[in-house]
């Protein structure tokens, strides 16, 4: 058995999983409309106040050797390796690092004390290979918006396989001029916060954050959440590479793939939502297609953005703490529906019994992942 | 037993087909040249081609060229089909293409059409779409090709309801770049007489490093 264990979420809401937990418990959403240092007009994002990030730092090394995402990174999996207790060197724990862009702001020109060369993704693993001597050369996944739950999906198999007894999966992206620019350029950008599911959605926000999950086979470091990653699937639509296939093929396909046998029961599922209107419209259709109508649905886009490489590993660690609270989240934005498929989305904070969960993603490339989660007994 | 059925290599203005050249450019052409020409000798018609940056495009022609003569994407079932693939530099060849169209305020010319190849994976979408294949999807980023880690990954894949895989590795970095792809398939579906090498390690690492390129 697999499981998802300790967690840590670095975002706008907070340093810890437990405080981005009460912020979002509490309806705090970490979009805000600010003026960012290229732009001249307000972006409506969910940024980390750099304030926050000295002071955190400051406890831990000298901010001129690290970028930010180096920094945040290095928070975040220290953050789990105390809770946990595991060994970075030892050989049979494996750091999986999920991100689209890693050091895209060197392309920016925006650190005068940084080898340039980390813009490159192995040598940014390798940096934080370096910090805290892991044994094995990090692998790094960059397969656009599922990288976060394609990297949780791929660690169960390293796992499974015999190779490794724990993976440190950490998913994280930076605001940057580069993708800002680059999905205005789609006008795919929300000049408010962000509406998934809602039928006066006109996209998304961005959002930076790290966060981190440490998949283990050890059932004693499992104990925290009690939960097991039961099965995961990506597919592939094959039919855009920037728009969604308008059928959910590909999300379909994941969703029947990792509910083989386990249709009963499923708490509710954590969608993509990214609050543009063909992604939502699409996986409206595909939960409708695989018999979710009736369980609940809801998005985590409207507080902490749209995060790309660090979004399925932040959902996923807010779920397991909406699970081990036995509460569901409100999918903060929706109020009128805004889809064609039979879905039921959550429309206020409500504690429920339940021990199950989806977590689903869908990106450019035509890509889509699901993987389901579920509480153990004992 | 899970083999490797075929494998294309391109590198040097030249394409190598299970370890032998099949096609040579001018050495001094440019990638775009080489690309140019190498697609018109499969003697392709696809529009969407020309749409690609050149990673993509080079990425399309090495699984064009490994898959040429072989029965493959008729032999498996092509939702249960993964596409993996790897690279040192992510899209970084595009991402400075689009870096360069917002570094002037003046000359400010963010365009979508550029902004979506700066995902290495947008590769595997493209194969996704011109093959009909619909399984697992994966994009590694690894400082040279770990075949370590694409067969261990790929194997893992073959143990969980996959039946077959396009594996390799797509890298355009400035004047470097390279393509490598292997497919690989079940055994018990393919010709007797067809030539094979079991998936491992060494067989990976072998193929690759076989052609003997004349520059």
């Amino acid at each position: 058995m697999i499981f998802a264990s300790y967690t840590n979420i670095i975002s706008p809401l907070g340093f810890s999983t437990e405080e981005n937990y009460e912020a979002v418990a509490n309806s705090r959403t970490g979009v805000k409309k600010m003026m960012l240092p290229f732009s001249q007009d307000p972006f409506c994002v969910a940024r980390i106040d750099d304030e926050n990030i000295n002071q955190y730092f400051s406890g831990v090394g000298a901010s001129a050797e690290h970028t930010k995402l180096e920094q945040l990174s290095i928070l975040s999996i220290q953050d789990v390796l105390n809770q946990s207790g595991i060994n970075p060197q030892d050989s049979r724990t494996l750091l999986l690092y999920s991100t689209t862009k890693g050091n895209i702001d060197i392309l920016e020109n925006r650190y005068s004390t940084i080898d340039r060369n980390r813009v490159y993704l192995s040598a940014f693993a390798h940096h934080l290979q370096s910090y805290f001597k892991f044994k094995h050369p990090p692998v790094v996944l960059s397969n656009a918006c599922i990288s976060g739950i394609l990297a949780i999906i791929i660690a169960k198999r390293f796992i499974e396989q015999g190779r490794y007894d724990n993976v440190l999966v950490c998913g994280g992206d930076i605001l940057s001029e580069f993708t800002i620019s680059g999905f205005k350029s789609f006008n795919a950008m929300s000049s408010e916060p962000s509406k998934p599911f809602d039928a006066n959605r006109t996209g998304i926000n961005l959002g930076e954050a790290v966060s981190t999950i440490l998949i283990t086979n050890n059932k004693e470091l499992g104990s925290g959440y009690n939960t097991e990653i039961v099965s995961g699937a990506s597919a592939n639509d094959a039919n855009h590479i920037s728009g969604p296939s308008r059928t959910g093929d590909g999300l379909f396909q994941c969703l029947t793939r990792i509910l083989a046998e386990n249709t009963r029961d499923i708490g509710f599922v954590s969608a993509h939502g990214t609050a543009t209107p063909f992604n939502d419209e699409m996986e409206s259709i595909a939960f409708d297609r695989a018999g979710l109508h009736t369980v609940p649905v809801n998005s985590l886009k409207g507080y902490y953005g749209h995060t790309l490489g660090a979004a399925g590993v932040l959902e996923t660690a807010l779920s397991l703490e909406s699970m081990k609270h036995q509460r569901l989240i409100k999918s903060e934005g929706y109020e009128t529906k805004g889809f064609s498929g039979n879905i039921t989305m959550i429309t206020s904070h409500q504690d429920k019994l339940f021990s199950s969960f989806i977590k689903t993603a869908s990106g450019f490339g035509g890509c889509n992942a699901a993987a389901l989660f579920r509480k153990i007994n004992g | 037993m899970n083999a490797i059925i075929s494998y294309a290599h391109i590198k040097h203005n030249q394409v190598s087909v299970n370890g032998e050249v099949v096609f040579r450019s001018d050495s001094a052409l440019s990638l775009p040249e080489f690309l140019s020409d190498a697609y018109k000798t499969l003697g392709l018609s696809y529009p969407k081609f020309h749409k690609m940056d050149a990673q993509c495009k080079l990425g399309f022609l090495c699984a064009e060229f490994a898959l040429k003569g072989t029965e493959f994407l008729t032999k498996v079932d092509l939702s249960r089909t993964a596409i993996v693939l790897s690279n040192a530099a992510s899209s970084l060849e595009t991402d400075r293409v689009h870096q360069h169209s917002i570094d002037d305020k003046s000359n400010y010319f963010p365009s979508p059409a550029v902004f979506v190849y700066t995902l290495p994976n947008i590769t595997i979408g493209e194969l996704a779409i011109k093959y009909k294949i619909t399984g697992e999807n994966a994009f590694f980023i690894s400082e040279q090709l770990d075949a370590e880690l694409l067969v261990n990954y790929t194997e893992t894949l073959l143990q969980s309801g996959t039946e077959a895989a396009i594996v390799g590795w797509v890298e355009v970095d400035g004047t470097q770049w390279e393509a490598f792809i292997f497919l690989v398939q079940n055994t018990e579906n393919i010709n007797k007489n067809s030539i094979f090498k079991p998936l491992n390690q060494s067989t990976v690492i072998t193929q690759y490093n076989q052609t003997i390129w004349t520059h």
